[in-house]
């Protein structure tokens, strides 16, 4: 995964509320077997409206999405971060997320940025004119006009995007505490740990 | 901390940590073990393909389980001679030859296509005992809250995780708040759990869960058969929860014993009485707690375009000016605006032409008892166009075709299918025509959700049957 570090540039100014990954890309864009070529169908329905966001040539290509509360609910498809992804947007700023999608962002090397309903407002107007600037390192979400506000996050995932890691090699490299879990539970819990092949 | 009372949820966690990201900080980052994997053929491809890329191996193939759904169409699968009939389409014919060459490759045990075990994977884990109380169980659908029926820490995961399962068999995960939604006195008769887990949206809202795990208490879930409360839980996704719980019990026992991978013998013994410690201590506490009174639940619709957006079958379309929140009263203009339907509306009296029985959360074989109840001795009404039943795996079909359930449906001029999740997301063939209204058992009434332009009512199994009396929303009370 790509390092995380500074994410500089245009932002749609999107706003919508309870955005759902059906929404973000509907269930037909999934009958794939590749994580790429997704951006096609990102958004897909919301630019069947007139004047949306994502088809106004003022936003091409902005790294930068602002949404509204519970961004990302509904289905758990990471197709909904690929296509994101695929389409160039690397984060997204928004009041809340669905606990999948944040997961899913993270991932994929997406920041998702929680910000006060107040600041995502304030931004989606910078949005319309101006530039928005994220710094994962010193959390920060700043303008050209001053403004600055600084954002949460999981010291863990900050450690990752930082340091672009790959989360299943850094669990691989935890394997001994895991055959030492693996070890306890076939004696405390062996109706779980037997597995299927010896049920069966 | 051993004296100190704890939630069903809490229990679980605690047994599955397998190691602490910062061993004084309960709120931090754990990797958990995954004990029971469901697979199925949309969201894995990349994942295993990923594992291919890096030369990774799945850690404890019998742990897994994949079984085919998204995908496959609900029509014959054997010509005549029993040879397999293709599939028309070329990606889903892509992605079901990827599970089916991926599950082998690397050891895992799969249900195909044409196996009597094969279904909705939220069927088929329960159902083959695979889904137990106290386990963690992941699958890379939204829907896994589902297994929370049984007892079970189930979610939801994408596949980057589905790939960190397989190579691992752990989860990096950050716990969960815990809410309580405690429902007090009886359901009223003819009430279903569709309809209460529908109003427990309404009432929360989409986002009333987020960041918690919901278990549901009261006398309505402890005398709630293990089916009602897979329904229930199945939606503990849609109030926001990252997933559904009701204790496992003497039904949950009950259901279990003798399932094909349910522990026998001496593991049966060591299992129930581990289940049984599990259970919720006196003075545990919630981090939130909702309270709902059963009386107030009446046959449930949806009129808008998220789960939310509930009423009772006797109330009509709300005015989009009477929500508080300014937002919201555009999301519902929004969704009026799509759904076709004007505030003040009758529910009862919104037409439709298509009835979908089936998804997960609606496919087992008391759903369907259900559903032929109401349709014994009926047909359906001419203006609905397009109805079908679609059993939630092979076993069901051939319980419900024991019963003579298919008959009812085919006089009563339903269609009688495959199994798998059909027109509740619209990926295979089976799909909602632009426009047109259904009345449906899934659990989501997306924008699009059951094909482009398709209007979703979300009802209980036998309201969607008196809804192909009838060809309008109807309370099924009117019927009985
Ligand atoms: S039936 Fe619907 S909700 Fe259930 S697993 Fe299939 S697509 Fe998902």
């Amino acid at each position: 995964m790509e390092p995380v570090k500074l994410i500089s540039g245009k932002a749609y100014p999107f706003g919508r509320k309870n955005v759902d990954t059906d929404v973000v890309i509907p269930a037909h864009w999934l009958k794939t077997i590749s994580r790429d070529g997704l951006g096609k169908g990102c958004f897909e329905v919301v630019r069947k409206e007139p004047s949306n966001v994502f088809d106004d040539p003022a936003y091409a290509g902005a790294p930068i999405l602002i949404a509204g509360d519970n961004f990302g609910c509904g289905s758990s498809r990471e197709h909904a971060a690929w296509a994101m992804l695929d389409m160039g947007i690397t984060a997204v700023i928004a009041p809340s997320y669905s606990d999948i999608f944040s997961s899913n962002a993270f991932k994929n090397g997406i920041l998702a940025v929680a910000l006060p309903q107040a600041a995502v407002d304030r931004l989606m107007e910078v949005a319309k004119t101006d530039p928005i600037t994220i710094d994962l390192e010193h959390q920060t979400v700043t303008t050209p006009f001053q403004d600055r506000f600084t954002f949460e996050l999981d010291p863990f995932r900050k450690h990752c995007l930082l340091n672009g890691l790959d989360e299943v090699g850094l669990t691989l490299a935890r394997q001994d505490a895991i055959a030492g879990y693996e070890a306890r539970a076939s004696k405390d819990l062996p109706f779980l740990a037997k597995g299927i092949a010896a049920a069966g | 901390m051993a004296s100190k009372p704890r939630t069903l949820y809490e229990k679980i966690w605690d047994e599955h940590v397998v190691e602490r990201s910062d061993a004084n900080d309960d709120g931090g980052t754990c990797l958990i073990y995954i004990d029971r994997h469901l697979v199925h053929e949309v969201t894995s491809p990349q994942a295993f393909e990923a594992l291919r890329v890096s030369g990774r191996t799945v850690r404890r193939p019998d742990l897994t389980l994949a079984v085919p759904d998204h995908n496959l169409p609900t029509t014959a699968r054997l010509d005549s001679a029993g040879k397999r009939l293709p599939i028309a389409d070329a990606e889903s014919a892509a992605q079901l030859a990827a599970l089916e060459t991926n599950a082998p490759a690397f050891g895992i045990r799969y249900i195909g296509a044409t196996d009597a075990e094969q279904g909705i994977v939220h069927v088929v884990g329960p159902e083959q005992g695979f889904s137990l109380p106290g386990a963690t169980i992941v699958c890379g659908d939204s829907h896994t809250s589902c297994h929370g029926g049984l007892g079970a820490l189930a979610f939801g995961i994408g596949t980057s995780e589905v790939e960190h399962v397989l190579a691992t068999q752990t989860l990096l995960l950050t716990p969960s708040k815990t809410m309580e939604v405690r429902v007090t006195g009886d359901l009223g008769p003819g009430i279903t759990p569709k309809d209460l887990v529908l109003h427990i949206i309404g009432v929360i809202g989409t986002a009333g869960g987020t960041g918690h795990v919901i278990e549901f208490r009261g006398k309505v879930f402890e005398e709630m058969s293990i089916e009602g409360r897979l329904t229930v839980c199945n939606m503990s996704i849609e109030g926001g929860a990252r997933a559904g719980l009701v204790a496992a019990d003497e039904t949950t026992f009950a259901y279990l014993k003798g399932r094909p991978l349910a522990p026998k013998g001496d593991d049966w013994d060591k299992a129930v009485a581990w289940w049984k410690s599990l259970a919720t201590d006196p003075g545990a506490k919630f981090d939130k707690s909702v309270v709902i009174d059963a009386a107030d639940v009446q046959p449930t619709v949806t009129w808008g375009t998220s789960p939310e957006d509930t009423v009772a079958i006797g109330g009509v379309v709300p005015d989009p000016a009477s929500f508080a929140d300014p937002s919201k009263q555009d999301a519902a203009r929004k969704s009026l605006d799509y759904m076709g339907l004007i505030p003040g509306q009758r529910m009862d009296e919104v037409e439709v032409q298509n009835v979908f029985i089936g998804s997960c959360t609606n496919s087992r074989i008391e759903d369907l008892r259900a559903a032929a109840k109401v349709l014994q001795g009926r047909t359906k009404a001419p203006s609905v166009k397009w109805a079908i039943v679609v059993p939630g795996s092979g076993l069901v079909k051939a319980q419900a075709e024991a019963e003579g359930l298919d008959k009812i449906f085919i006089a009563a001029g339903l269609e009688w299918r495959e199994p798998g999740c059909s027109a509740c997301l619209g990926m295979n063939p089976d799909k909602v025509p632009p426009g047109e209204r259904c009345a449906s058992t899934s659990n989501r009434n997306f924008v699009g959700r059951q094909g482009p332009g398709a209007r979703t009512h979300l009802v209980s199994p036998a309201m969607a049957a008196a809804a192909a009396v009838m060809g309008r929303l109807t309370d099924v009370r009117e019927l009985t």
